[in-house]
């Protein structure tokens, strides 16, 4: 395909460096004390969501909005590092590094990109996503641009109470609601086969993958699935009209679900990158359905799809999420057949993307791109959509609004080593469960809280909801410590993205350790010792507490209540450290903020 | 009936994959290659002194990363001509030789089978064809899972 990017039409105002960012930042705050008003902060607000249509049809992209019905903080990470080939490339780029690659930008812009003076900014600025506010962006337009289409990447259906306790259902509805058309999914397949399945066939529009397949035993046996032929659980890609062009949507699940996740919630499915189907699957429909374009909706990562679009040809443009990138300028690679776009659109509602296409004689010629930040503030609560999630929360909202602890500390979890409530979490392992070390997963998503905002319960379970929540205290050898810590440094630091999982580090509970992220697998964790600095010998045994294992059940009470009975006895969170490895051979990394490390 | 149709063909395949694989087994050779402790010497085993080339005419379908390292599918096919022998092997296994497949004259080269591969490595196949040679390569990592929690 031949696109161009037509010159960001965005009406940028100004373009600021650090200095004058801040000073802006200190003048707006002050001045909307002054007033007792926020709306003084509003630089772009009358325009920001004035997107005039370009071209010829229009798709709009939602990914990993983690099931959060109501608006929240969410802050960027402030350590994103890039090895290998990808060191100093988006994603792999924060806070000032990535203001830097873009070519303008507004206070508000930096607030929603990057993590600087997260804390201020939020107070200006206020929540972002909330599907009542993300109702009345897509209306809004949709309706600039008749025939849209609303894509979702996934990481949808989980990750908050509401969501946990219905097995997903008060996200399918929101869904229908909001008029998603097309969707594809990952911790969608952490119910069991039979709900996944209920809540695809609930969902109104068209749920596809072309990577999700029955494995050659479950098909022996005639399980259910799309075709029985290909083994596609799914539709592998749907064809839509858009203003009279055909825009193909090929779906790619997640694909290492089975392996990140537990397997035996989904026994008779495969997953995988599947690189050549995909390939052989665009060239069918290039060939039989003469699509005008063909869309990628990935949730690979943004790694992953980078390398993906530099090897497959045919695609015009991979819609990507998984790794909860905001990126706010689109990513053109090229390939034997032409060039790919890859974007990805951050996560928990708080961006939109917006994908508007022109058609030449010869399918895509070009395109606008533009993540917008969902700013509640500014998006009056579309009022159907608000009714349903207060309907849908009423019968849960006593629990979920239990209040716990203050927080004087602002919590968050994203970036690649412990955040501060990852901190919260290990510490309450330990404590709880008495032992000398903790470890927790590194999910990418997780709200943030505010210093001075009440921890609820629903804070708590917007971090850990789980189908697998079950904690576990047991003894471990140190060999088996370093192994664990190796092997998902690995998931994360492989120089090759087709061997990453997404998902930042472990969390560690009581332990130092400095990290190589550039070193082999097996020489990137050294000098492990407790917190006294006395070094974790291989052959010694430990206690260490955990929670989300994914081989098989752990006995213990669910990682929210073990959470939720620590905060209790806490009263008041003020994190005086966190405990993060030393870092090694990363030093000018742009994937780290001067600001923060 | 779609659904016996497929079920007849897989039956099928296995039928044929076991045996393919029976008399192989039998031959003193591959016996030793199938006990080798290393890539070379069962190499060695199997071809002789048969120099060996990279070929981009064999497709060699295993996951990056397994699912499950007990049962790791994988389907190789290749495109080259006077296919005889198609080989599997896992670098890193206590015995690298995982499977022989002998191609007969009107076998189609496109076989399939599971492997154990108990740790990250590099798995490899080899074609011989042609009286020659042929290898294509790819690295499979086989990982704990999760997310360290």
């Amino acid at each position: 395909m031949s696109s161009r990017k037509h010159g960001s039409s965005v009406s940028w105002s100004n373009r600021l460096n650090r200095r004058e960012f801040l000073q802006l930042l200190a003048q707006s705050t002050i001045a909307a004390q002054l007033a007792g008003c926020k709306s003084l902060s509003g630089d772009r607000a009358d325009d920001l969501y004035e997107v005039p249509a370009f071209g010829d049809a229009r798709l709009l992209h939602i990914t990993d909005t983690h099931a959060q019905l109501n608006p929240i903080y969410f802050r960027e990470p402030s350590v994103n590092l890039g090895i290998g080939d990808v060191k100093g490339r988006i994603p792999h780029l924060v806070g000032e590094n990535l203001l830097a690659r873009l070519p303008e930008y507004t206070p508000r812009d930096a607030h929603a990109f990057t993590f600087l003076d997260f804390s201020e900014g939020a107070e200006i600025y206020g929540r972002v996503g909330g599907f009542s506010h993300l109702a009345t962006l897509v209306k809004r337009l949709r309706s600039g641009v008749p025939g849209s289409l609303l894509l979702d990447g996934g990481d949808t259906w989980q990750g908050s109470g509401t969501s946990l306790w219905t097995r997903g259902r008060d996200m399918v509805d929101a869904c229908n609601l909001l008029g998603v058309d097309i969707m594809t999914g990952h911790w969608e397949f952490t119910y069991h086969e039979k709900e996944i399945l209920e809540n695809v066939a609930a969902f109104n529009g068209d749920f596809v993958g072309q990577n999700i397949l029955a494995k050659e035993d479950a098909l022996f046996e005639g399980v259910e699935v799309f075709d029985e032929d290909t083994g596609h659980v799914f539709q592998p890609f749907v064809v839509r009209e858009v203003h009279g062009r055909r825009i193909a949507v090929v779906g790619q699940g997640f694909p290492y679900t089975p392996i990140a996740n537990p397997a035996r919630f989904i026994p008779n499915w495969t997953f995988g990158i599947r690189e050549s189907d995909l390939s052989e699957l665009v060239e069918k429909i290039r060939s039989e359905e003469k699509p005008d374009a063909v869309v990628l909706l990935s949730h690979n990562g943004m790694d992953v799809d980078l390398k993906l679009a530099s090897r497959v040809s045919g695609i015009d443009v991979i819609l990507g999420g998984h790794t909860h990138d905001g990126v706010p300028i689109p990513i053109e690679v090229s390939n034997s057949g032409g060039r790919t776009i890859v974007t990805n659109a951050g996560s928990n509602g708080k961006f939109v993307g917006v994908l508007d296409l022109k058609f030449g004689v010869n399918g895509v010629d070009g395109y606008q791109y533009r993540l917008l930040p969902v700013f509640a503030n500014l998006l009056p609560a579309d009022t159907e959509m608000q009714a349903y999630i207060d309907s849908v929360r009423e019968p849960y909202i006593a629990r979920l609004s239990e209040p716990l602890a203050q927080t004087e500390t602002l919590l968050y979890r994203r970036g690649n080593f412990n955040g501060t409530f990852d901190q919260v979490i290990v510490d309450a392992l330990r404590a709880e469960l008495d032992t000398q070390f903790s470890l927790s997963p590194g999910f990418r998503w997780g709200t943030t809280l505010l210093p001075g905002e009440t921890i609820t319960m629903e804070h708590v379970l917007d971090q850990t909801c789980i189908t697998y929540p079950e904690t576990y205290a047991r003894n471990m050898k140190g060999a088996e410590l370093k192994t664990i810590l190796e092997s998902v440094a690995d998931n994360l630091f492989n120089n090759d993205p087709y061997y990453q999982q997404g998902g930042d580090m472990v969390r560690t509970g009581g332990l130092m350790y400095e990290c190589w992220p550039g070193a082999k697998m097996g020489e990137r964790i050294r000098n492990l010792s407790n917190l006294q600095g006395q070094r974790i010998e291989a052959g010694k045994e430990y206690s260490v507490a955990g929670w989300a294992t994914v081989g098989s059940q752990a006995p213990g009470a669910p990682i929210w209540d073990v959470v939720a009975g620590y905060l209790r006895q806490v009263d008041i969170v003020k994190l005086n450290n966190v405990e993060t490895p030393i870092l090694r051979g990363v030093e000018g990394n742009p994937g780290r903020s001067h600001k923060y490390c | 009936m779609k659904t016996l149709q497929r079920r007849r063909v897989l039956q099928a395949l296995l039928t044929v994959s076991a045996v393919m694989a029976l008399p192989i087994r039998a031959l003193a050779r591959a016996t030793d290659a199938f006990s080798s402790k290393s890539v070379d010497n069962a190499l060695t085993n199997l071809l002789g002194g048969l120099a060996i080339e990279e070929s981009e005419q064999i497709k060699f379908k295993i996951p990056d990363i397994a699912e499950n390292g007990a049962v790791v599918p994988v389907r190789i096919s290749t495109t080259l001509e006077d296919v005889d022998r198609i080989y599997l092997l896992i670098d890193k296994n206590p015995t690298p030789l995982s499977a022989v497949f002998e191609i007969g004259p009107r076998i189609m080269p496109d076989v399939s089978t599971r492997v154990k591969i108990g740790k990250s490595s590099v798995a490899r196949v080899i074609v011989r064809a042609g009286g020659k040679a042929y290898m294509t390569s790819k690295e499979v990592k086989v990982t704990i899972g999760g997310c360290g929690g």
